[in-house]
């Protein structure tokens, strides 16, 4: 039997894959930007619904970028009140680990598992920075080597917390007057970063434990999605680096007594469908050029370069000068960790094509994943899961909030006709749409 | 007269979970508070308040024992609703300053300008274990921070001025920096630098409500909009004592639609628990109209049981109150704040 594959929809967000600019989007903050997506991807029978973080409004040389869309909701909040327009779309939340409290994400993430009925899920990130810490109590406390034990430490007792009461603790006898057992959802624990103990105050939800998604992809992340996550969010989308990164990953598994169908690959991509392959060509060329106007391309260099890059010319040559390593020009975003061998592929690039700047941005950033008519985008999807390159895929839309309308309308029917995509939602949680075990 | 009511598991009768009527899993799905929050928007009833503490509810087998937490369960009955305001108790004590006022933003957001919060410290040893970060401190400590919670988070909502978003295709620019803002608060134990990552919550300032059921609480709810007395013997001192130290954030004497706004301190609300299914509401309309003739801008019912209690507050006791000439029509809309009286900030 063939391989089932796993969508799921990411809200657009503040990166400049989302074009705000075209007369066909909508508000970044209004509810029902966000219920249409839901209700869209719930129409088509995707996995989750997935929102982004953000803890600090980006910088670009001490000033607030303003180029890219700017602020978002609260994940947990919003999600909870997609709960209730939605039915079976599971809800991801991507929430920092080193920002919260464990205790605090236990009691969040469980209430929402339990309002929406088994559908929750949580994005598990870390960062170390003091430029976000600015905005909280502890500041920049942590040292950036440490941020994987205190996000471990933390999913471990968030898990505990979850598994803290016994299924018979939870009695519901109205006659004896026996809501539970007493002593249940007693905990304690002490680690290196965490000595708690108390009593959580929920018993457990319909999930058990909501879905645990990583997205990181240093050796240490995959090390931790492979002994911890569900789903990993990768960065990828392509056949190759794919197949590569699946591999890689899937092997990790045995050591920790897991099975190869327990942790999804879903790499984050972008789809444009058109009516033939030529259209789509064409009409991703103009999306890529609006996603990347001169200024924008001027900003994603000197993310990479590291350096203040505001006397070139967009629409002319590369930056003669060589990157710098750890700058701190862009704040607020991930960074590269080794960017002289990318600029080096940047600069052949160019030069075999006679590209500028800004065309080299567009071409090497900004290619859209899946490309074509409805039926070389299914194939093309479908190929890349059979093939284990990826057991599905997080949409990135460049619209809000009409951005997978295509997608839904025109290519989930054919993924369906080949029987490799659910038509309805065999079970009502999110561990049920993704073949988890509860 | 403001109607508020208080969304507690069952109702606030430590034994309304046991009635027959009470499907007592509906407690944990949501299906009960977002039931009765329906029936007293229909009813004309003002807001409801969640409650909610960091640590959980006492560990007694013949009581609710469970507790969900109040922001998501307010964030998930807010599509749902279309007029009545919603604040989820939310505690400052070891929760971040920055995530609690974006969380109150976005429930703004969420609920088309029906956003509030019950600002609420934790005082005791449990709820400092739970989280394991800081000793416990006595309540005037706590109280003295929340304040300053209070005001970094309004400076937080005004970090964004309103007109922010500016999506102009001719610069290329989504927003214009020079309408966001640093904040750079600075208070005795946290500290912020800003701008919030949420944008400007509809009502400018969600309306915060403090419960002021000790004096260190009744001190800090001069920072409040909305204060709830729950001890109706000192009632008319303290009423005039809050209307002298209150700042009276955004109030607008006389623009609330049916209701006579007569000062400028925060809105004053007597909360009691009320069993009007046992009771009935003739003695409690009685009561009311003795609280307002002392001053009290409203109250604030705290039902015995949400099944049993809150069918007879909407379907007896507002209509009463109406006829009096007490509480205005059913069906406003707009903002929550405008339901109050309160301006825009």
């Amino acid at each position: 039997m063939s391989k089932q594959i796993h969508l799921a929809a990411h809200f657009p967000g503040v990166n400049n894959t989302t074009v705000w600019a075209d007369p066909q989007a909508g508000s970044q903050i209004a509810f029902e930007s966000f219920r249409q997506l839901a209700e869209t991807a719930e129409r088509g029978t995707f996995d989750f619904f997935f929102l982004a973080e953000g803890l600090r409004l980006r910088e670009v040389k001490g000033k607030i970028h303003d180029l890219d869309v700017v602020g978002r909701p609260e994940s947990l909040t919003l999600l909870s009140a997609l709960a209730a327009v939605t039915t079976h779309l599971g809800l991801a939340a991507t929430v920092n680990s080193t920002f919260n409290e464990p205790y605090e994400l236990a009691k969040r993430l469980s209430t929402l598992d339990h309002v929406s009925g088994g559908r929750a899920a949580w994005n598990v990130v870390t960062s170390w920075d003091a430029f976000t810490g600015e905005n909280f109590r502890r500041g920049g406390y942590l040292d950036k080597a440490d941020r994987y034990v205190r996000a471990q430490e933390s999913l471990r007792i968030v898990r505990k917390l979850w598994d803290s009461w016994t299924a018979d603790q939870l009695v519901l006898d109205q006659a004896a007057g026996a809501f539970a057992r007493e002593g249940a959802g007693a905990f304690a624990d002490e680690g290196a970063h965490f000595t708690i103990r108390g009593r959580f105050g929920l018993p457990p939800s319909p999930q058990g434990r909501p879905v645990i998604i990583q997205a990181g992809d240093s050796d240490q992340g995959r090390e931790f999605a492979a002994s911890d996550a569900d789903v990993i969010f990768s960065r990828h989308g392509t056949f190759e680096g794919g197949k590569a990164f699946y591999k890689d990953v899937k092997s990790r598994l045995p050591k920790y007594g897991r099975t190869e169908d327990s942790l999804k690959i879903m790499p984050a991509v972008t789809v444009v469908v058109a009516d033939t392959d030529d259209e789509a060509i064409d009409k991703a060329a103009y999306i890529r050029d609006q996603q990347v106007s001169g200024p924008t391309a001027l900003v994603l260099a000197e993310l990479l370069w590291g350096r203040d890059l505001s006397a070139y010319d967009p629409d002319g040559p590369l930056p003669a000068e060589d990157p710098v390593v750890g700058s701190s020009v862009t704040q607020g975003r991930v960074g590269y960790n080794d960017p002289v061998p990318i600029v080096a592929e940047w600069r052949a690039q160019a030069e075999a094509h006679g590209w500028s700047l800004r065309q080299t941005v567009i071409n090497q950033q900004n290619r859209q994943t899946f490309i074509g008519s409805p039926t070389t985008v299914a194939e093309a999807v479908n190929h890349h899961v059979q093939e284990d390159a990826a057991d599905g895929f997080v949409l990135v839309p460049h619209l809000t909030p009409s951005g997978l309308d295509e997608f839904v309308d025109r290519v989930v029917p054919l993924l369906r006709e080949r029987g490799v995509f659910r038509s309805e939602y065999a079970g009502t949680t999110l561990r049920s749409h993704l073949g988890l075990q509860a | 007269m403001i109607v508020g009511l208080e969304i507690d598991g069952a109702g606030a009768d430590p034994a309304a979970w046991r009635g027959a009527e009470v499907d007592p899993r509906a407690i944990l799905t949501g299906e009960l508070a977002l039931r009765a929050v329906q029936r007293a928007e229909a009813a004309g009833v003002d807001f409801v308040t969640l409650v909610d503490a960091l640590e959980a509810p006492d560990d007694v087998p013949d009581r609710v024992s469970v507790r969900l937490d109040a922001l998501g369960l307010a964030a998930r009955i807010a599509p749902l609703t279309e007029r009545i305001g919603l604040l989820p108790a939310i505690t400052v004590t070891h929760t971040e300053p920055f995530h609690v006022q974006a969380s109150v933003a976005t429930l703004d957001h969420i609920s088309g300008g029906r956003g509030g919060w019950v600002a609420e410290v934790s005082s005791s040893a449990a709820a400092a274990a739970v989280v394991g970060r800081r000793e416990p401190a006595p309540a005037a400590e706590t109280w003295r921070e929340a304040r300053y919670v209070l005001d970094a988070s309004r400076q937080l909502w005004d970090s964004w001025d309103d007109d922010a978003v500016i999506r102009d295709a001719s610069t290329g620019r989504y927003v214009d920096r020079e309408k966001l803002h640093y904040v750079d608060f600075e208070s005795p134990t946290f500290s912020v630098k800003g701008p919030s990552i949420v944008p400007r919550p509809p009502q400018g300032h969600p309306v915060t409500a403090i419960r002021a059921n000790t004096p260190d609480a009744l001190e800090a709810a001069a920072d409040a909009e909305v204060v709830l007395l729950p001890d109706p013997d000192l009632q008319a001192i303290t009423i005039t004592r809050l209307r002298a130290s209150g700042a009276g954030e955004g109030r607008a004497p006389g623009d609330c639609d049916g209701l006579a706004i007569r000062h400028s301190g925060p809105l004053v609300l007597v909360s009691v628990e009320v069993r009007p299914h046992v009771d009935g509401v003739d003695g409690l309309v009685g009561l009311i109209e003795g609280w307002a003739a002392a001053g009290a801008d409203g109250v604030h019912l705290r039902p015995g049981s949400l099944e049993l209690d809150v069918p007879v507050i909407a379907d007896q006791l507002l209509p009463l109150l109406r006829e009096r000439g007490l509480v205005g029509p059913a069906e406003r809309g707009g903002s929550l704040r405008g339901r109050l009286g309160l301006v825009r900030p």
